[in-house]
């Protein structure tokens, strides 16, 4: 990462709080981060860990609203996302940001041609004539890896494998040339071989179109290697973030550390128990009031029970990482986790 | 069209056949079925007995019922459906054809008012679930459903006829006499009598399959592209919930032909419901016969229609059958 003037992204102080019957819960709390043009991040959490509500508060589909509160700012290309009007909004959807959706069986529309899923935000946004707009699906079927896309284009979803869908999906999310596209769990959905393939076309693509990618995952293994900089969240909050390498080599905080430990790999042997994380994330209608991790890791003393650490430069690390915990694993430190 | 649609069109037609062949014996039965002996009823009681015989073979009611059946059947498809036996024993077919377009014009009217209005409504009301514009609605569409077409129709008779004086008073308008607009002013009020309670139902259904259409994953897709609320209602959410709405009208619209006979009475029009009663109380069963036939045959091929249209409304339906 280098120091551009303007990040493509700012998020400063993102908190998303969903207002339930049974009492405010802070999906996303207090998360500040940034992204320059062209450069990938991945997030990392458990499920409920609120990577899909900042992917989409960051993006401005989850705003204030009836039932919702969105507070801090979100700076997209200079323009405060949640300060615009919805028609603000939306110009910038497609255009400047875009999101992959995780199943790409429900995110097509099954009563609407391929062709027509990327036609009508072209001719939308471009303002592209009827033909032209045709033309342009096409295009872009091609662009995804599609086979035979002038026929693909007239079929309709269920026609197509999730695979292809998946494709169809990113093809509608490239259709308008945005900057920035959010990938939330891209591949989830997907067969264990399509993944890969997925994964490489988003990072050829993010490559060859200059596009910033956020590729929200749960899974620290498709991150690895396939994005500059690594974010880590636990229950809504950042715990670490650090350029990918330095978190897989170097994991401060005992969470991360933890979910690296628990990715398989090859080299182990046949029922070899991976080690997992004991305890459940905690329940974000009452977190609790000190590190939220603290409940469930085996470094946590009282402090750690009583106060929640801030977020502070990581140590030995010049390239702007930092890690959320009052006793950060550090890299000479022997720990068990 | 390809060889497998082809012969789904066929079984089609084939399974429409015979439905009809069920109907017809439905509604031949119905001479059975009807109270009382139509001799008596035309000729009126207290007449020697060898007349009313005499009568009854006249009209072949002495004969065996398949023989009548297979007679009547034979009539029906040439297109005769037979003769009224009430003075002023006119052809059944030609009451038939001249009260169809009244009642058919009314209901198609009636919906599509119905349809105009309530489309709007379910999406303004599902677009905003739960909201202040939603729970009025809701009201609304539940208090008009409990309201009795008859009183419905009367209030609009008192307020726009009487009152106002916005629509004349029950004469009317054939389509056939070159006066559009006098006939489309004339059905507007037994149009939208018969709207009020479709609308109502139309809006309440449509509003369900919306919300639950709303909260796909293809909807959230179509707004990350930046396409507008009313777009996305109209482009991305109508079609794939209006299943049970299609199916609602085309139930409505077989029933409407038939049974507006309050409605008919109300405006004094010259409908196939108030065919069908009179003849049925003047014992006239041939008319009935004809008339209830009819109102069969047409609410069949609509459903016909109905079921052949998913296929256009979900393309994930088309190759089921094959």
């Amino acid at each position: 990462m280098t120091s551009a003037p303007a990040p493509l992204l700012r998020a400063t102080d993102v908190a998303t709080v969903f207002r339930t019957p049974r009492g405010a819960m802070r999906a996303v709390d207090g998360v500040s981060l940034s992204l320059a043009r062209g450069e990938t991040l991945g997030i990392v959490g458990e499920s409920g860990s609120g990577k899909s509500v900042l992917g989409r508060t960051l993006m401005g589909l989850i705003t204030d609203g009836p039932g919702t509160s969105v507070t801090g700012s979100v700076l997209l290309g200079g323009k405060d996302v949640h300060a615009l009007s919805p028609a603000g909004r939306r110009a910038l959807w497609g255009t400047e940001v875009a999101m992959v959706f995780q199943d790409p069986m429900t995110s097509l529309n099954p009563v609407k041609k391929i062709g027509r899923h990327l036609s009508e935000s072209v001719r939308l946004h471009l303002g592209l004539s009827r033909a032209a707009s045709r033309e342009r699906a096409v295009e872009l079927l091609r662009q995804v890896g599609i086979p035979e896309p002038a026929r693909r284009a007239r079929q309709y979803p269920h026609e197509l494998s999730g695979g292809m869908r998946q494709r169809v999906v990113i093809a509608m999310a490239l259709a308008c040339g945005p900057r920035l596209l959010i990938a939330d769990e891209p591949t989830t959905a997907l067969d264990v071989t399509v993944q890969k393939q997925i994964l490489d076309l988003l990072q050829s693509l993010g490559e060859e179109l200059e596009m910033a990618t956020i590729l929200i995952s749960h899974d620290l293994g498709t991150i690895a290697g396939r994005t500059d900089r690594v974010a880590v969240m636990y229950a809504g909050r950042l715990v670490e973030h650090a350029r990918t390498t330095e978190v897989f080599d170097n994991p401060e905080h005992p969470y991360s550390r933890a979910l690296i430990a628990s990715i398989p790999h090859l080299g182990l042997p046949p029922h070899t128990l991976l080690p997992a994380i004991e305890g459940r994330p905690p329940n974000l209608l009452n977190p609790p009031p000190g590190c939220r991790f603290a409940p469930r890791c085996r470094l946590a003393t009282d402090l750690c029970t009583a106060q929640p650490p801030a977020l502070t430069a990581r140590a030995g690390d010049d390239t702007g990482g930092a890690v959320a915990c009052h006793h950060p694993l550090g890299a000479a430190k022997e720990a068990t986790v | 069209m390809s060889a497998a649609a082809l012969r789904r069109l066929a079984l089609r037609v084939l399974e429409l056949a015979g439905v009809l062949c069920i109907v017809s014996v439905g509604v031949f039965s119905l001479v059975v079925l009807l109270p009382g002996d139509p001799a008596v009823d035309i000729l009126g009681p207290g007449r020697p007995p060898s007349e009313y015989a005499e009568l009854r073979h006249e009209l072949g009611l002495d004969q065996p019922l398949h023989t009548r059946y297979f007679d009547w059947l034979g009539g029906v498809l040439t297109g005769d459906l037979g003769r009224s036996v009430v003075p002023p024993q006119s052809e059944v077919s030609d009451r038939v054809v001249s009260a169809l377009p009244v009642s058919a014009e009314i209901a198609v009217l009636g919906l599509l008012i119905a349809l105009l209005i309530a489309v709007p409504l379910a999406m303004w009301s599902a677009y905003r679930e739960g909201g202040i514009a939603d729970r009025i609605i809701g009201a609304g569409t539940f208090a008009v459903l409990s309201v009795p077409s008859f009183l419905a129709g009367l209030l609009l008779v008192m307020v726009m006829v009487n009152s106002l004086g916005w629509f004349p008073r029950s004469e009317w308008v054939r389509i056939g006499d070159g006066d559009l607009l006098g006939n489309l002013h004339h059905a507007f009020l037994p149009a939208l009598t018969v709207a009020l309670v479709e609308l109502a139902m139309f809006a309440r259904v449509l509003r369900g399959d919306l919300i639950v259409t709303l909260r796909e994953d293809f909807i959230l897709a179509a707004r990350a592209k930046g396409m507008s609320p009313l777009r996305i209602l109209f482009t991305d959410a109508l079609r794939p919930s209006s299943f049970s709405l299609v199916t609602l009208l085309g139930l409505s619209l077989g029933r409407l032909i038939g049974s507006t006979v309050i409605v008919e009475y109300l405006f004094s029009l010259p409908g196939m419901g108030s065919l069908v009663v009179n003849a049925a109380n003047q014992g006239d069963y041939p008319m009935v016969q004809g008339a209830v036939l009819t109102i069969a045959v047409i609410y069949v091929v609509i459903n016909a229609g109905i079921d052949f249209s998913y296929g256009h409304l979900d393309p994930r339906t088309r190759r089921v059958h094959v």
